[in-house]
């Protein structure tokens, strides 16, 4: 039997980066937007966040004050703006160049990590070690402080194990819910992505939609790896580390049928799956079991896009204008 | 005249798309109390103009005053503001979301739904609409997103009211009872301009008449004063013939056998109910009916893209043999030697693809001829040419992409494409939908032709009185079931109409 006060931490864990990713992304292709560009600007969130900290850290080892605020501070503003970067770039090729998105989405893939894996390489020299990882433990220390320690009761480690970023996505994933279902900003956002020209003929700037919610869905998803780095892998970088997350991400947005509340729950469930290998026994003769294993986040996506397309409910649909670009005077 | 306030009045408004120039030089006013309307042969800019005053597009040049003051109109929020609302031809709403909540998009404040359900309610009881502000877009009629739209326009406090071929999906019915909306909203001092190609429509409805030829403003005239054959003339520039011809049919023969054809949609509603029917050479079998009656569904069947649950459809050749079409698909039938030619209600999406150019539309027809791996593009490129010289489809060069043509000039390709085969059946349906009246009466006379040449025509129309005109026999369906088949030449509109609502065409008990 799995040992579930054990296993559903972990599996949080796994999850919180799997949140960020899918609610960023849930909001960029509301706007009609799909950014398939999601794990690059992952790994730009963690890396900018790992740059920020790396030379702080190395200016209080030269003797400058350690300040806590600064500590979480200077990541999560380098993390916010390395992703809004991402999302501006994103934006400017495909709104206002009109790029294909998916072709566009695939090279900033490509880009963030390869831009990831050569900073975070240039780092590890810089540090001068001997392993292929940086660890930023002082910074790591801070951004996984629990509310409370470590030997509490099945219920502290359950629900009150976590760093403050764990919790921050639960928040930006029930507001960006009642946001998107309940105010006019999110009435005009659900607006543009299914009829832009609807939404244009209404008065709603297409354009300032899509590239703010777009940026935000980057700078949100950017948090995804931050969290990931300094809290999960406690403050550890190592080049690749961050994995396949990204796509398991945009995996969850059509699991979720475009609903972060249900992310919430989802991505708990999708990060339980994608370490569930490690709390089955298979034993050592059988380690291609573990790979089956990896792929039932997939494997349940797979399942869930063909009952809501056999379904066919209209409110379960994509956004309609999903993966289009828009110009009003096109003929 | 003197005392009527002007609500528009364009200046020298001149728009131009790259080289081609939609508008040049128009002055228009529209008045306070008014309902005035836009003529003009398609491509002639009445949209392009009226988009300039929804803030859609920006002029290039020109004035625009609003009652009497110079604006600039930047973008529809700009247009909403000066109480300017248009309902556009390709509705512009968001299937997913309620009536409501398409009412209020785009409109500031707090997010309040039940005081928006109140106000439109206030809005429907004053001109007598009928809307549900909770349903879904996707759950209505066309009839209903119309009104949703129209309610769109009067719930932000537009007095200055524009329609862009409004009637062009409606059943009569429906017509009417838009006709009388406008005509209160009217009456309540709202200006009105409405774009039509349907001449009775205009007689029956406008004040006046305004006409647009080639971009330019040709001039206007009051209704009541004017002809439909006076109207037709300066729209087209010259001297044009109102009247369809109908040739007596040359040595008929049965070409196409419908035995008791019985067809359930994929939901498994039965849209076709034991229909029975012959259609012969050299004569154009009409089909009347309500929208959604079977028309599609009957067409389909005989081209082969329709699995039918029973009955049969035979070919009789000019020998007189039998050849069963049922459970064949296209392809299958073409093998057989049967030219079959088709002219889908969807025209973008079935007959032609809009991101191709014409030669390439061309070649869907040919594409599979020919020994070698490569295609023939000479002869689609020269078939191109032909279709766009003789129907003089209006087109920068036959590599322009179909979408980027107007309606009108779309149809003529799509015909222009499968006449060239030289079918033995020709099935349209609503081959005019959307064109203005010279075009539609460049295709009437183009299926004429096709008739004279002993042709089987299936012609599936939504306008009665050209129904009448045209078809030889005409086959009333009435949801799904053959409500009779009458003679063209005896008819009339009133029978063909009660036929169409009732199986057999009794009076109706109300």
């Amino acid at each position: 039997m799995i040992d579930l006060v054990a296993f559903i931490p972990r599996a949080v864990g796994q999850g919180i980066p799997l949140l960020y990713g899918s609610t960023g992304e849930i909001i960029t292709q509301k706007s009609g937007n799909l950014n398939l560009g999601i794990p690059g600007v992952m790994y730009v969130g963690a890396i900018s966040g790992v740059i920020g900290s790396f030379f702080y850290e190395q200016a209080i080892r030269n003797g400058a004050t350690e300040s806590g605020f600064l500590m979480i501070a200077i990541p999560m503003l380098c993390s916010l703006l390395g992703s809004l970067l991402m999302g501006l770039l994103y934006s400017f090729l495909t709104i206002t160049l009109r790029a294909n998105q998916n072709v566009t989405g695939l090279a900033m893939t490509t880009f963030g990590v390869g831009f990831g894996n050569f900073f975070g390489g240039s780092l590890i020299k810089l540090s001068g070690l001997d392993v292929p990882s940086i660890a930023l433990t002082k910074t790591s220390t801070y951004f996984s402080k629990t509310i409370v320690s470590g030997d509490s009761n099945w219920f502290g480690k359950i629900f009150l194990s976590y760093g403050f970023l764990a919790y921050l996505a639960i928040v930006i994933a029930l507001v960006a819910s009642f946001v998107l279902k309940r105010t006019r900003v999110g009435l005009h956002l659900r607006a543009v992505g299914e009829s832009p020209t609807t939404a244009d003929a209404a008065g709603i700037s297409v354009t300032k939609y899509k590239y703010v919610a777009t940026c935000l869905g980057c700078m949100i998803a950017g948090l995804g790896g931050l969290y990931y780095i300094m809290d999960y892998a406690c403050g550890v970088w190592s080049n690749d580390g961050f994995g396949d997350r990204g796509w398991l991400a945009i995996a969850l947005v059509i699991f979720t049928i475009w609903r972060p509340n249900v992310s919430v729950l989802a991505s708990i469930l999708f990060g339980g799956l994608y370490i569930l290998y490690l709390y089955i026994p298979t034993g050592m003769d059988h380690m291609e079991y573990k790979e089956i294993y990896k792929m039932i986040p997939y494997i349940v996506t797979l399942v869930v896009l063909v009952i809501t397309s056999m379904r066919n409910k209209r409110e379960n649909q994509p956004p309609a204008s999903l993966g289009l670009s828009y110009f009003r005077e096109e003929r | 005249m003197d005392k009527k306030q002007a609500a528009v009045s364009l200046r020298n408004v001149t728009k131009t798309f790259g080289s081609v120039v939609a508008n040049s030089k128009v002055n228009l006013d529209i008045y306070k109390g008014e309902i005035l309307a836009l003529l003009g042969e398609n491509g002639s800019g009445k949209t392009t103009l009226m988009n300039m005053l929804s803030g859609i597009y920006f002029p290039d040049e020109g004035q625009i005053f609003i009652n009497g003051k110079e604006e600039v109109i930047r973008s529809p929020r700009d247009a909403y503001s000066l109480g300017i609302g248009m309902v556009h031809q390709h509705f512009k709403l968001v299937d997913v979301l309620t009536a409501a909540e398409n009412i209020i998009l785009g409109m500031e404040g707090k997010l309040n739904l039940k005081a928006a359900t109140a106000k439109i309610a206030d809005i429907c009881n004053r001109y007598g609409f009928e809307v549900d502000p909770n349903r879904k877009i996707y759950d209505m009629s066309v009839s209903e997103k119309q009104t949703v739209e129209i309610v769109k326009v009067l719930y932000r406090g537009a007095d200055i009211l524009i329609l862009d071929e409004p009637t062009a999906v409606l059943t009569p019915q429906e017509t009417e009872k838009l006709f009388n909306v406008l005509r209160n909203m009217r009456d309540d001092g709202k200006a009105i301009v409405i774009i039509t190609h349907k001449m009775h429509e205009v007689e029956s409805l406008s004040d006046r008449v305004a006409v647009l030829r080639r971009g330019e403003y040709v001039g206007d005239m009051i209704t009541a004063d004017t002809t439909a054959q006076e109207m037709t003339d300066m729209m087209v520039g010259h001297s044009v013939t109102l009247n369809i011809e109908r040739p007596d049919p040359v040595n008929p023969k049965p070409r196409i056998e419908v035995k008791n054809l019985t067809v359930r949609n994929e939901d498994g509603i039965v849209k076709l109910d034991d229909v029975s029917f012959t259609a012969n050479s050299g004569e154009i079998l009409g089909i009347a009916g309500i929208s959604g009656c079977g028309q599609k569904e009957l067409l389909e069947a005989i081209a082969g893209l329709q699995p039918a649950e029973a009955g049969s459809i035979s070919y009789i050749d000019d020998n007189g043999e039998h050849d069963e079409l049922l459970g064949k698909d296209p392809l299958k039938i073409a093998a057989m030697g049967v030219t079959l030619s088709f002219v889908p209600e969807d025209r973008l999406g079935m007959g032609l693809v809009g991101n191709m150019d014409l030669t390439d539309n061309m070649m869907l027809r040919s594409f599979r001829r020919g020994k070698t791996v490569f295609t023939d593009r000479k002869a689609p490129k020269h078939l191109a040419e032909d279709v766009v010289r003789d129907l003089e489809v209006v087109t920068p060069g036959i590599t322009t992409p179909v979408r980027r043509l107007s309606g009108g000039n779309v149809q003529k390709v799509l015909v222009g494409r499968e006449i060239a085969s030289a079918p033995t059946v020709l099935l349209t349906a609503y081959a005019v939908r959307g064109l203005d009246i010279n075009s539609s009466y460049t295709i009437y006379d183009l299926i004429n032709q096709q008739k004279k040449a002993g042709v089987a025509v299936v012609f599936v129309g939504e306008d009665l009185d050209v129904l009448l005109e045209i078809s030889d026999k005409i086959l009333v369906l009435c949801g799904g079931k053959v409500s009779g088949i009458v003679d063209g030449r005896t008819t009339d509109k009133n029978t063909v109409g009660m036929m169409m609502t009732r199986v057999g065409g009794g009076k109706l008990s109300d």
